[in-house]
C-alpha cells in the first residue's frame, strides 16, 4: 500500500534533480532549488529561482521536478518560481563547487558585492586570476566573457594549452 | 510504498522528455513563442496598494519592448559578428534581454486590464503600439554602431534598473534586481569594446567616430525617458553620461553634438526600420496564429 511519502523524501527527490544547461550538478548544488515544504492538504510545494532571467531551461527545470516528485508518489505537486532575492553564483554549494572543477568547469569566486549607488565600471582592469581546472595553474586568460550558455565565460590555460570554462561570478 | 528515492531514476538527464511529459493531458503545445509556459508561474502577482497600475503597465511595456527589439538586432549579428566569440556574447546578452522582455510583458498584461500573455505583445501588435526608444531599432550598419548603442542602452538601463529595484511594485523591483547583475555585464563588454576600437587603429578609431555620430541625435530621447520614467529620469540621466564620459575620454573618443531627430519611440513614434524589424520577428506567428505542434 501506498503511504504518504514524507517531506523528507520530497526535498531528497527535489534536490537531486539534475540542472539541464549543468547536469553534473543537481538543483540543489547550483542553489536554484529555494524550498520544499508540504502543504496540510499533502501538496509538495517547491521553489525554483532562475539563474539568469533568460534562462531557457526554467520550464524543463519546473516540468523536470514535477515529474520526478509525482514517480515519487506524490500526487499533488505545485511549483513555484521566486525572482527575490536574485539567484547569485554564491548559492552553489561546496559539492556543488568540487564537482565543476571534477568536470573540467572552473568554480565561480565570490560574487561582486552590490553596494547602495551606482554600479562601478571599472575599464581595462586585470581580472581576478581563475585557476586551470585541468592542472591548477593561474597563468590563464580570459578569451570571451560569454560561453555557450549565459552563465559561463570561455578561458585559456598558458601552462597546459587547454581551453577551459569558467562558471561567472553574478 | 516510495520512500525509496533509489526508485527514481537519478540518472536520466533527459529533462526535455519531462517537459513532454508535463503535458500529456493532450494539450498541444504552439508552434512558435512560449505559450506553453508563463515566466511568472507560481510567483506572487499581488499589486500592493497605491501603486498605479497605469504607470506600472506603462513602464513594463517600454523596458519589455526596449529588450525585446534590442535582442532582434542582437540575433542578427548570428553568423555576422567579426568573431565566433563576439557572436557568442551578443546573443547571450540578448537572449538575457529576451528574458526580461518576457518577465515584463506577463507583468503588463496582468496590470493593464487586458490579460494579455507575453505573446500577444510580441508577436501581434504593430509599430506604432510599440514604445522601445528608437536608438533600439536602428539597423547595424558597422560592429562599432552595435557597441556604441549597446554601451549607451546597456548603461542607461542599468542606471534606471538600479532604481526601479526598490520600485513599489514587487515584481518590477525583482525583474530590475536580477537585470542589474546582468546588465553590469552587458555595459561591461561594450565599454571594453569601445575602448580597444577607440584607442585602436586609425580605421576603427574612425569607425567609432561615424558611429556616435549616428547614435548622437537619438541619445536625447533615451536620456529624457518621458513620459514612461519621468520619476527616475534626470537622476538616470546623469549617471548614464557620467558612465559615457568615463568610457569615451579613456577611448579618445568624444560625444558629438547632434540635433535631436523628432518625435519619440516612448510615444509610437518610429523610424522606418522598426515595421521591416517586427515583420521578421512576427511573420510566422502572424501567418499562423494559435498554431500548435
Ligand atoms: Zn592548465
Amino acid at each position: 500500500m501506498v503511504t504518504a511519502p514524507s517531506l523528507r523524501t520530497a526535498r531528497q527527490v527535489a534536490a537531486q534533480v539534475p540542472d539541464p544547461e549543468l547536469p553534473m550538478l543537481t538543483l540543489a548544488d547550483l542553489g536554484v532549488l529555494r524550498d520544499v515544504r508540504l502543504t496540510p492538504d499533502g501538496t509538495v510545494v517547491a521553489s525554483l529561482t532562475p539563474t539568469y532571467s533568460g534562462c531557457p531551461a526554467m520550464a524543463e527545470m519546473r516540468a523536470d521536478v514535477a515529474a520526478r516528485l509525482r514517480r515519487a508518489g506524490f500526487e499533488k505537486v505545485e511549483i513555484r518560481t521566486v525572482l527575490d532575492p536574485p539567484w547569485s553564483t554564491d548559492l552553489i554549494t561546496p559539492h556543488g563547487r568540487r564537482t565543476l572543477r571534477e568536470y573540467g568547469i572552473s568554480p565561480p569566486g565570490p560574487a561582486p558585492r552590490r553596494t547602495a549607488g551606482p554600479v562601478p565600471l571599472v575599464l581595462g582592469a586585470p581580472r581576478r586570476a581563475v585557476g586551470c581546472p585541468r592542472c591548477g595553474s593561474t597563468d590563464t586568460e580570459e578569451t570571451s566573457r560569454f560561453s555557450a550558455t549565459a552563465c559561463k565565460s570561455l578561458w585559456r590555460c598558458r601552462a597546459c594549452r587547454e581551453p577551459f570554462e569558467h562558471v561567472k561570478e553574478l | 510504498m516510495s520512500d525509496d528515492i533509489d526508485a527514481i531514476d537519478a540518472t536520466d538527464d533527459h529533462v526535455y522528455l519531462s517537459l513532454a511529459e508535463g503535458h500529456d493531458d493532450g494539450a498541444a503545445r504552439w508552434a512558435f513563442g512560449t505559450g506553453f509556459e508563463d515566466p511568472l508561474h507560481g510567483v506572487d502577482t499581488a499589486v500592493p496598494d497605491g501603486v498605479d497600475t497605469a504607470e506600472l503597465a506603462a513602464m513594463c511595456l517600454a523596458l519589455g519592448d526596449d529588450a525585446l527589439v534590442c535582442a532582434q538586432r542582437l540575433a542578427q549579428w548570428c553568423t555576422r559578428a567579426p568573431e565566433l566569440e563576439e557572436e557568442v556574447a551578443l546573443a547571450n546578452i540578448g537572449l538575457d534581454l529576451l528574458g526580461q522582455a518576457r518577465l515584463l510583458y506577463a507583468r503588463c498584461g496582468q496590470v493593464d486590464g487586458t490579460g494579455r500573455g507575453e505573446d500577444a505583445y510580441a508577436y501581434t501588435r504593430d509599430p506604432d503600439d510599440f514604445r522601445n526608444t528608437r536608438l533600439a531599432e536602428l539597423p547595424d550598419t558597422d560592429f562599432a554602431f552595435c557597441v556604441v548603442r549597446l554601451l549607451v542602452l546597456s548603461s542607461w538601463r542599468l542606471a534606471l534598473f538600479g532604481r526601479l529595484a526598490s520600485a513599489a511594485d514587487p515584481v518590477l523591483a525583482a525583474v530590475a534586481a536580477k537585470g542589474v547583475a546582468e546588465l553590469t555585464y552587458h555595459r561591461q563588454y561594450a565599454a571594453d569594446w569601445a575602448l580597444r576600437l577607440g584607442d585602436g587603429t586609425e580605421e576603427s578609431h574612425r569607425r567609432m567616430r561615424a558611429a556616435l555620430a549616428a547614435v548622437a541625435p537619438y541619445l536625447g530621447e533615451v536620456l529624457d525617458a518621458r513620459p514612461q520614467f519621468a520619476a527616475h529620469a534626470d537622476a538616470v540621466r546623469q549617471e548614464t553620461l557620467a558612465v559615457l564620459d568615463q568610457v569615451l575620454l579613456a577611448a579618445g573618443l568624444d560625444l558629438p553634438a547632434a540635433a535631436a531627430v523628432p518625435g519619440s519611440g516612448r510615444r509610437g513614434e518610429h523610424t522606418e526600420h522598426l515595421a521591416p524589424l517586427l515583420a521578421e520577428l512576427q511573420s510566422v506567428a502572424r501567418a499562423h496564429p494559435e498554431a500548435a505542434w
